[in-house]
């Protein structure tokens, strides 16, 4: 296969258009983390510049660890958003399972009145969960988030996983139902570790916006035990918002964690995009 | 669900009777999503037609409608809202989709270097949560700070610089442009997806025909990942009639200046919620809820009953 071969002066005006982008995307971040490890003065001063032995500052690091409860947000906000995509992807693949190898009456109305999720979003339904919440005591409890995140991952999940459930082969699992194995057993020790390339897909899907919500933790679990790190940081700039030193080591502590995931996940997330997302 | 029922010639399994295990394998999806995620959403459906008359829940057919569009003291601010919205959707459809799209053309040139690279970078402000844009780009836009007179000095347009966020003119734009920044890589992503998909042979073709560089993407790419557009322009709308964060963190739960930020979803918050001296009212809330829900119902069946079914798709 050969290419019209670009002209040298097309290629570099291309490289020169990425480029510029690539530096507005990621300026604004570069700039946070690096002025968040200089003293004031070198803020104000000379934001563009690196901190160097002389600017080098860790008072805004030391602010928020000593006046936010950081640490404890991490813990709310890792256990809220593994334990949802656990039971999200466990329940998920179950449904998505008895969806596409089942055939049975209703399955088409059931697959979908489970996808409707998809483009309705949940937030349009927090009247009635914050009082079904208040009913059943769990405001200002992570079982709260839990719950909605779970509902929330669900149809994505479903819709993803059962697309790849239908690919794998029949003749495994009628193998296996000869050799006696129960449909549980088919499903959780043949199916489910064929599809394990699928989940992880939707299991970094569904971790962004579980992690950086905003509006349930507001809603449903303000409280200072229970903040997620969004909400936290969100509340301690808030606060402490004349601070630069403590803001923009407040900011840096909230990217960091993420922005170590995305490098380690970068492939994995876009090859997920690219694979399945546009038909 | 007594949907479990079938009849033989459906069997897989040679078995009798109900096959139980179907309904254990659907059965917690079912209750989670529909307790959490269903039941609640007719529930404020259905809030959105009730109120408190004399201290007592009751029918009030749609006054609370009523109300929310042509009481004094609602009307300007749901008509203002919902205008805002549109503009924070316009501004989306005419900047960030474009954007986005001649992004993912540049990356899909065969055997560009760094490819990876500028993928990689460009798709990295999708995966922050608002609340960190937000307040990086409220530092970056502060006077006080002057890293954007800065830079419009270096280009000479430094008398041009204002405090954007506070300006009730301007304030909007700038926040959809954050919003713009932000997001890119969603619509960027998945065209990008789709212009892969374009067979060799296709591209192939065309060249053969004569027909390169600009007029090939536009005679021969565009027309092909027109799905794709469709389907980013749908999911645009349901996220910016949904949107909340962004502005919440930038602009505040009033949405200032004086209000001209406000969008649905920030509206919806201090209504039922409740913000400083303003008492939540659910009742209320619930008819916002319901509105936003009608809007992004009417913009997704008009995609998947209007759209989506007329674009032409080619089968490879």
């Amino acid at each position: 296969m050969s290419k019209a071969r670009m002209s040298p002066l097309r290629s570099s005006f291309v490289h020169l258009a990425l480029a510029a982008y690539t530096v507005i995307a990621l300026f604004p971040v570069v700039l946070t983390i690096f002025n968040s490890f200089k003293d004031k003065n070198a803020i104000f001063r000379t934001p563009l510049a690196l901190p160097t032995t002389e600017t080098f500052s860790l008072v805004g690091y030391t602010t928020v660890l000593k006046q936010g409860d950081f640490i404890g947000y991490f813990q709310n906000s890792l256990i809220v958003t593994v334990v949802s995509i656990f039971f999200a992807l466990l329940f998920g693949a179950m449904a998505a399972f008895a969806l596409s190898e089942y055939r049975f009456r209703g399955n088409t109305l059931m697959g979908l009145y489970l996808a409707i999720g998809i483009m309705i979003p949940i937030r349009l339904g927090t009247v009635a969960i914050l009082q079904g919440m208040v009913a059943a005591g769990l405001v200002n409890t992570l079982t709260a988030l839990i719950l909605v995140y779970t509902a929330q991952g669900l149809p994505l999940a479903i819709f993803i996983l059962s697309e790849f459930m239908r690919t794998v082969s029949d003749d495994l699992k009628n193998a296996g139902r000869i050799d006696g194995l129960s449909e549980y057993a088919i499903f959780f020790r043949l199916v489910l570790p064929l599809v394990r390339p699928a989940m992880a897909t939707v299991a970094v899907f569904t971790m962004i916006p579980i992690w950086n919500d905003l509006w349930f933790p507001l809603i449903l679990a303000p409280g200072e035990a229970t903040k997620t790190v969004t909400l936290g940081s969100q509340v301690f700039i808030g606060q402490f918002v004349t601070n630069w030193n403590a803001v923009l080591a407040a900011l840096s502590l909230a990217i960091l964690p993420v922005l170590v995931l995305y490098v380690i996940f970068s492939r994995q997330l876009i090859r997920g995009i690219t694979a399945g997302a546009v038909k | 669900m007594s949907d479990a029922t079938f009849s033989d010639d459906d069997m897989k399994v040679p078995k009798r009777g109900t096959r139980w295990h179907i309904l254990v394998f659907l059965a917690p999806a079912f209750i989670v999503y529909s307790a959490v995620m269903i039941l609640p959403l007719i529930e404020t459906l259905r809030l959105s037609l009730f109120n408190t008359v004399d201290g007592q829940p009751a029918f009030v057919g749609l006054d609370n409608f009523q109300v929310l569009f042509g009481n004094e003291r609602w009307a300007a601010d749901f008509w203002r809202a919902l205008k805002n919205n549109f503009v924070f959707f316009a501004i989306h459809m005419l900047i960030q989709n474009p954007l986005g799209i001649a992004l993912a053309a540049m990356l899909s040139i065969p055997k560009l270097r760094l490819a990876t690279f500028y993928r990689t970078a460009i798709f990295m402000p999708t995966i922050l949560s608002f609340v960190i844009v937000g307040f990086i780009w409220k530092l970056i836009l502060s006077p006080i700070w002057g890293i954007t007179p800065f830079f419009m000095d270096l280009v000479g347009l430094k008398s041009l610089f204002g405090p954007w966020l506070g300006k009730p003119g301007s304030a909007l734009i700038t926040v959809s442009l954050i919003s713009v920044w932000q997001n890119v890589g969603i619509p960027m992503m998945l065209i990008y997806a789709a212009l892969l998909n374009i067979p060799d042979e296709v591209i192939e073709a065309a060249e053969c025909d004569g027909i390169t560089g600009w007029s090939q993407f536009w005679k021969i790419k565009l027309p092909l990942i027109l799905p794709a557009i469709g389907m980013v322009s749908i999911l645009t709308f349901v996220g910016n009639f949904n949107a909340f964060d962004l502005i919440y963190t930038v602009q505040g739960a009033l949405a200032g200046p004086d209000g001209s930020t406000d969008i649905l979803g920030t509206l919806l918050y201090r209504t039922f919620f409740g913000f400083q001296l303003q008492l939540g009212d659910r009742s209320m809330g619930a008819t916002i809820a319901t509105v936003m829900f009608l809007i992004i119902l009417a913009g997704v069946s008009l995609y998947l009953f209007g759209i989506q079914r007329r674009v032409r798709r080619y089968q490879f």
